[in-house]
């Protein structure tokens, strides 16, 4: 289908020598919320990159938009992992948004009068207008979060790849982000892949599940992918996967342990969540 | 103002407040990049390495100026090259900069009139700059400046976001290069005020100050010009009427600016 948002043929992706993802399909439709889920080092970060064009396929063929991932990086919003070291700094909300502003191009950075527009117009949708004059070094990680959405907003993207957004976030702020993300997706129409430790956070947004782990990968919804059989094919060990009280808990038969690890107090967050 | 008119009745002292203004702009500009960039100590180590080349310099009949620019110039592509791997490599940096040092020594010693020549190459001498040296930095800084606009857009986007640039095209290897040569430029020119011991006073410390209070990019740019200039022509004065070196003064009143800014409430809204 080349009306795909996103297709992966038989893609294999390598980090230097090492295969990360090996003979991937998928195929992802526009406006569709995808969570990408799997455990550490299991390829959701270099999925991104490779998205973006950083990490070229060894092999098969990925498309962004029917064209080869390069290609579309003007289509594509992006909230990386690695934060920018910039938080000690006075630096302010909307010169921190506009260093992307024609960045490609050489000589001095400016912002004119409908780059400001722009950077208000996503600010907005984030509900960040304040963050515009405010210093970074004076917000919170929520705040800085949002920011960080607003950046990926610039430009209007098509597609947003967000890397880990609930990372540091604690619970009541990881709900926020996570229906931030669904409101500006439903106002825009964009497709959303975004990566996160724990599925919890978005039960009930997303519209389906992309489960990498050991070089495998599993795509669909969240009751056909979360499921005992499913994971016990990717991890190539017996996995239990248990809902308790509206919440999905993934262990390993072997022990006790939850492979998503740590929401140190998770069960706080109640039976009744909620998410918008 | 009793002392101003008669300071600049001697050569010397227009040369060095001339000198001092046109490097202070070289250092506070790149230095703003050079903090944003988290590479502060890359910049010290430039420094050292540029130690040697001005000595071997001397020792073969150059003015030391030139062997300062084709070291750092050297050092500075390679560790461009090296982009983000220089990252937290502080040790490697650190060993090569003692080995810059150590032959610096050596060339000292080969060169017999060595006890003057090395302390204005370690502790800068800005009382000591002729016209014609003020030409030749004046030249370099223009150099500097002009490149280090024609490469601080994509160099601001790659450093804030490094693999969205790329996406979008930006060689980050080809800007870390050219900014690093840039910063060896500026490197250079800073040792002929404070010498490279003292080279985070003018690269570093201004730059910092302004970052710690500026909210825009080029407001942060300017206030670090503006202290870089400011403490370099206090020091040159204070130094004037105390008879101390100026070196010590800049690196005081840069270490003040500091401790100023980073101590400065910020007046703004509460959290919300």
């Amino acid at each position: 289908m080349s009306d795909a948002a996103i297709s992966l043929r038989g893609v294999t992706l390598m980090r230097g020598d090492r295969p990360v993802l090996t003979d991937v399909d998928a195929e992802i439709a526009p406006g569709e919320f995808i969570g990408i889920l799997g455990p550490n080092g299991s390829g959701k970060t270099t999925l991104l990159h490779a998205l973006l064009g950083l990490i070229p396929p060894a092999s098969g063929t990925l498309r962004v938009f029917g064209a080869p991932p390069g290609r579309a990086a003007s289509a594509i919003g992006y909230l990386p992992q690695k934060r920018s070291s910039l938080s000690d700094f006075a630096m302010r909300g909307r010169d921190f948004i506009g260093s992307a502003v024609r960045g490609e191009r050489w000589g001095v950075p400016y912002l004119s009068a409908a780059d400001r527009r722009n950077i208000a117009e996503v600010l907005d949708l984030v509900d960040g207008a304040d963050l515009a004059e405010r210093p970074l070094s004076d917000m919170s990680g929520g705040e800085t979060q949002r920011l960080l959405l607003a950046k990926a907003l610039l430009g209007k993207p098509k597609l947003l790849l967000l890397d880990e957004p609930l990372m540091s976030l604690d619970l009541r702020f990881q709900a926020g982000v996570v229906s931030l993300v669904e409101n500006v997706r439903r106002r825009l129409g964009l497709t959303v892949l975004f990566t996160a430790h724990e599925l919890n956070p978005l039960l009930g947004v997303m519209d389906r599940v992309f489960y990498l782990a050991y070089g495998r990968a599993a795509l669909g919804a969240v009751d056909a992918v979360m499921t005992s059989e499913v994971l016990s094919r990717l991890y190539r060990t017996p996995i239990d996967v248990l809902r308790v009280g509206g919440r999905i808990v993934v262990v390993s038969s072997h022990g006790e342990m939850d492979i998503h690890a740590h929401h140190d107090h998770g069960h706080d967050h109640g039976p009744g969540h909620s998410h918008a | 103002m009793g002392p101003a008119i008669p300071m600049l009745e001697y050569e010397f002292m227009r040369a060095a407040f001339l000198a001092g203004a046109i490097v202070a702009v070289v250092a506070g500009s790149v230095g703003y990049f050079l903090v944003l960039r988290n590479l502060a100590f890359a910049g010290h180590a430039l420094s050292h390495v540029g130690f040697a080349g001005a000595t071997g310099a001397v020792l073969v009949g150059v003015a030391p100026l030139w062997g300062l620019v084709l070291f750092t110039l050297a050092a500075g592509t390679a560790m461009g090259l090296m982009g983000d791997r220089l990252r937290g490599r502080d040790v490697a940096v650190g060993i090569i900069l003692s080995l810059a040092l150590g032959f610096g020594v050596l060339f000292l010693h080969f060169y017999t009139s060595h006890a003057t020549q090395a302390t204005s190459l370690l502790f800068g001498n800005v009382l000591g700059v002729s016209l014609g040296g003020v030409r030749d930095l004046a030249i370099l800084a223009l150099v500097s400046l002009l490149g280090l606009a024609a490469i601080s857009r994509p160099l601001l986007f790659a450093t804030i976001d490094p693999e969205l640039a790329e996406a979008r095209g930006v060689s980050l290897r080809l800007v870390s290069v050219l900014f690093m040569v840039v910063v060896a430029l500026a490197v250079a020119e800073a040792t002929q005020i404070v010498g490279i011991l003292l080279i985070f006073a003018l690269m570093v410390g201004p730059a910092a100050a302004a970052l710690q209070l500026a909210g825009g990019f080029r407001a942060g740019i300017v206030l670090s010009v503006v202290f870089a200039v400011g403490q370099t022509w206090l020091g040159i004065v204070m130094a004037y009427v105390t008879d101390w070196p100026p070196s010590f003064w800049i690196a005081f009143l840069s270490f003040l600016t500091y401790a100023a800014c980073a101590a400065a409430p910020r007046p703004l809204p509460g959290r919300r």
